[in-house]
């Protein structure tokens, strides 16, 4: 399909903008200004209502597919959710209407739903406070270990390790590595944390570990066995706990991380609490701490007066600072609201069961077609490796071509042709019974015939790219190569 | 159940299958010490309850005042059609683009987004976004901190405050030092940021406009930056770009923006975008997603998400960023946006903010005690010295049903009378009119 630039037809448009301004260069002098204008597209509303409404029907999407991509927990996002967010009274409100004297009042709708949220996502984890400001997941951890390091720069040390299962997503290692940290591997043992590692680590490195970084249920979909003792471990050594909360949506109400010993979690709220992915963005990453982290949470915080008023507190002297433009993705986060006051408590604990339900189904359902390396409850996902002789990337591309969208594949790096699998909560049975017949279709297909996988995707808008050739000629834009 | 659609029957048969016996079972593998203590979550309520209860909260916001408030974040006009299209869900329920088969929408969007970023700011190339214009400028700096292997960075002290704060706090803990160039009377000084720049510089960093609406020239400043191996950075208000030297054209290495202004709407602060731009040598360094274009076997055209081996899934720690999920919602925004308003309407946008700014400059400076902050080239905002505390007239003018601008006081010391008058098609010379009557009364 044609680029909307290659559509572009010099001297049309679509008359957004009406003004009777004198042209730029009778305001600025010449050398101030650009020599030629950008070169952006010239077309009719039409034009590009007609080319964008085209490009989304290239794509796969939650509305239109089963999206069982682990790890990721596409989940439907409900309609309402986006209604809220879109309400004039949030959409238009400047940020900095709230910063001005007095301007808090203008503001009081917008800084209680923060209150709210934060509350609510307290009460979720077994947190004492929360800061909304990350803007993801990854922005998340970033703020997380940040405030590890705070904690024990307070202590008036510099701790400059921190251990990170092999398992974990590669946004732990970088967000450590980011935020100036050293990291040190822990090698999984029966897909979880080997505690004798752990032990041998903390007795080698033991002053110098700020913390550790678990996912639990980890990557591999599994509960870590050990967990008690891992928070034993490290409380020992007077290193912090930091929980990844990708996973929450395999514990909400039936674990609280901050009761189970964990001092950080960040969530993401375009996971668990089903605000739209929108093709990779935007997401929210809020982290939670207990008491002896909440000293060093980004500025400003929402508070409440007595008379039940809510203001911006900068009154933080031991904050690390400030993570966000200003109070973090707001229009997400209202968007997770939402989510959660229409479930409340009874529905988010739910969401958990049927989650790990469908997940457990699904897994049991497939023994006979894939292989499952572990032989126990899995949480909300599940990995898999491809039957002997076959690929995980062409079962992948075999979905494709029959309607569902692939799993994870290839990760975890520590299981052989991984495809790992997260139907959660909101599939039917029905779904999860076609995708397994489906994959039993592929299997069967390729064991007859290996090549016959190959070709997949024959009915998509292209067939199999090559990212090799991608990467080697590098065109990035319409104006490179 | 809201959005679980098993029946009775259904849970039954599936829990036969698992082998379980409840729901709860489940769960056997949390130790029981580390059950929740509680769970004190209210009721749910229905749809309805819920929609009239945030209709409720959002009435108790006041966005509606006449507003010249932008320091940074400006209210445009988005068109209906960004919204519709963006509102479609076969983009907006979408995951990043692994599955390039099926994600072709998403993948060619981001394409086209690189090429307009990369056009407007007259830059190589660019990537599929990163958070905001502060995270932005961040990963500005990262790009050059890794490249040139040093550690220092020198900004502009008018390079907006709100990021500023940002990029200290990012830099906490990477042993960086900081150093900041002070601005005179709202300007900036090209002459001293390059006098600044050495051999132990990375990066040298500045905004045009900056925070004071002051339009300059950073070509001088990036050739001294280059002649020391250093990195040029610069952030640019993407409307006033429509018009402005490009950071192409003054030879800057990097170029970053807050795409706020570009199709998202205030939002009270969030979810926006920021744009990264550089130039090719640089493209390794770059953060984030970035899409390619390709051919599948049969010489079909297609794009793929590539460079890889710089993210955080292949490289972990050894990766450009922690980056995972962008802002690709609000790329597609801003691309549609783009497209909309095509180089005319852009550069109308850019062009009817700065008549209105001076008209209001005009209007304002002929009352008692009011003077321009300083006599350089400005943009669609203009800083203004106002003869008594910018705080309290700003707050007295709100009570009035007008914010006249922002007070930079909170972030420049001695700086209480200067407020900071933002004007965008939002704004028209009536309120302008009558802005100037309100403040005169109260001068």
């Amino acid at each position: 399909m044609k680029t909307i630039f290659a559509k572009s037809v010099p001297g049309r448009n679509a008359c957004q903008v009406d003004s009777d301004a004198p042209a730029a260069a009778h305001m600025l002098p010449a050398g101030l200004l650009r020599a030629r204008p950008p070169r952006l597209p010239q077309c009719s509303e039409l034009d590009v209502v007609r080319h964008f409404t085209r490009l989304s029907q290239r794509n796969y999407s939650v509305d239109a597919n089963f999206y069982p991509l682990g790890s990721c927990t596409m989940k439907y996002s409900p309609k309402f959710t986006e209604y809220v967010a879109s309400l004039p009274g949030f959409a238009r409100l400047h940020p900095l209407l709230a910063r001005l004297e007095r301007g808090e009042a203008c503001a009081q709708g917008a800084l209680q739903c923060l209150y709210k949220a934060e509350r609510w996502l307290c009460e979720i984890t077994g947190m004492k406070a929360f800061t909304l400001q990350p803007m993801a997941g990854a922005n998340g951890e970033f703020t997380g270990v940040s405030l590890m390091a705070a904690y024990h720069l307070a202590k008036g040390r510099r701790r400059a390790k921190i251990l990170i299962p092999d398992s974990a997503h590669g946004t732990n290692p970088a967000s450590a590595a980011l935020a100036g940290f050293e990291i040190i591997s822990i090698e999984s043992r029966d897909g979880m944390v080997d505690p004798d590692v752990l032990s041998a680590v903390i007795a080698e490195h033991g002053d110098d570990v700020a913390g550790l970084m678990m996912t639990c249920p980890n990557t591999l979909g599994l509960m870590e066995l050990h967990l008690p003792r891992i928070v034993a471990e490290l409380r020992g050594a007077d290193a912090l706990l930091y929980y990844d909360g990708a996973n929450m949506n395999a514990i909400m109400g039936k674990m609280r991380v901050g009761d189970a010993g964990f001092d950080v979690v960040h969530l993401n709220l375009h996971k668990t609490f089903a605000t739209p992915h929108g093709g990779g963005g935007p997401g929210s990453g809020p982290v939670g701490v207990n008491a002896r982290l909440a000293p060093f949470l980004p500025a400003p915080r929402v508070a409440v007066r007595e008379d039940g008023s809510f203001y911006l507190d900068d009154n933080l002297p031991r904050s690390i600072g400030t993570m966000a433009p200003f109070y973090g993705s707001f229009g997400v986060v209202l968007k997770a609201l939402a989510y959660m006051l229409r479930l409340g408590g009874d529905g988010l604990a739910r969401v958990a069961e049927y989650a790990v339900l469908n997940a457990n189904y699904l897994k049991k359902r497939l023994e006979d077609v894939l292989d499952v390396p572990f032989d126990r409850l899995c949480a909300h996902e599940f990995v898999a490796s491809a039957p002997e002789g076959l690929r995980a990337l062409d079962i992948a591309k075999a979905l494709l071509e029959r309607g569902f969208h692939a799993p994870t594949v290839y990760f975890p790096l520590i299981v052989r042709e991984c495809l790992m699998a997260e139907p959660t909560e909101t599939e039917s049975r029905e779904t999860l019974d076609a995708y397994v017949e489906a994959l039993r279709e592929i299997v069967t297909q390729g064991k007859a015939d290996p090549r016959a996988l190959a070709e997949a995707p024959r009915n998509l808008p292209v067939h199999r790219l090559d990212e090799t050739a991608a990467a080697r000629r590098m065109v990035l834009t319409e104006d490179m190569g | 159940m809201p959005f679980i659609p098993h029946t009775p029957q259904e849970l039954r048969e599936m829990l036969a299958v698992v082998g379980v016996r409840s729901l709860d079972d489940l769960f056997a593998d949390i130790p029981p010490d580390m059950r929740p203590k509680h769970f004190n979550l209210p009721k749910g309520q229905s749809e309805a309850a819920v929609c009239a209860m945030f209709e409720e909260l959002a009435a108790k916001n006041r966005p509606g005042m006449t507003s010249f408030l932008g320091a940074g974040f400006y209210a445009h006009h988005i068109p209906k059609a960004v919204d519709a299209l963006a509102g479609r869900s076969e983009f907006y329920t979408a995951y990043t683009p692994y599955q390039s088969e099926c994600s072709q929408g998403t993948l060619q969007a981001v394409f086209e987004f690189q090429t307009a970023v990369s056009r407007l700011l007259e830059m190589d190339c660019a990537n599929a976004s990163v958070y905001d214009g502060g995270t932005a400028l961040f990963e500005g700096a990262m790009m050059a901190v890794r490249a040139t292997r040093r550690r220092a960075l020198l900004v502009d002290e008018a390079v907006n405050p709100v990021w500023r704060a940002m990029l200290a706090t990012y830099c906490a803990g990477l042993q960086l030092t900081i150093k900041t160039i002070p601005q005179e009377n709202g300007m900036s000084r090209p002459a001293a940021l390059s006098a600044a720049v050495n051999k132990d510089c990375a990066a040298v960093i500045v905004q045009n406009p900056n925070f004071f609406g002051v339009v300059a020239d950073y070509a001088g400043v990036f050739a001294a930056a280059r002649e020391n191996g250093a990195f040029g950075i610069i952030s640019v208000y993407p409307v006033m770009q429509g018009v402005l030297k490009t950071p192409g054209e003054m030879g800057a290495d990097v170029a970053v923006a807050e795409g706020q202004s570009l199709g998202q709407p205030l939002s009270f602060g969030g979810p926006w975008l920021g744009l990264m731009s550089c130039r090719k040598e640089h493209i390794r360094q770059l953060p984030g997603r970035i899409a390619g274009r390709t051919t599948d076997g049969d010489g079909n055209t297609g794009y793929v998400l590539t460079l890889q081996a710089r993210e955080q899934h292949i490289r972990r720690a050894r990766a450009t960023s922690n980056i995972c999920s962008n802002q690709a919602l609000c790329a597609l925004r801003a691309l549609i946006h783009l497209s909309l308003l095509g180089p005319d309407g852009l550069v109308r946008q850019a062009e009817h903010g700065m008549a209105l700014a001076r008209f209001a400059a005009e209007r304002l400076t002929a009352l008692r005690g009011v003077e321009l902050l300083n006599d350089a080239p400005f943009g669609n905002e203009v800083a203004l010295r106002l003869p008594t505390g910018a705080e309290g007239l700003v707050a007295g003018l709100m009570d009035r049903g007008c914010v006249p601008g922002y007070p930079v006081g909170r972030h420049y010391p001695g700086m209480e009378n200067v407020l900071l008058l933002a004007c965008t098609e939002a704004n028209s010379r009536n309120q302008i009119e009558l802005l100037a009557e309100e403040l005169g009364g109260m001068l």
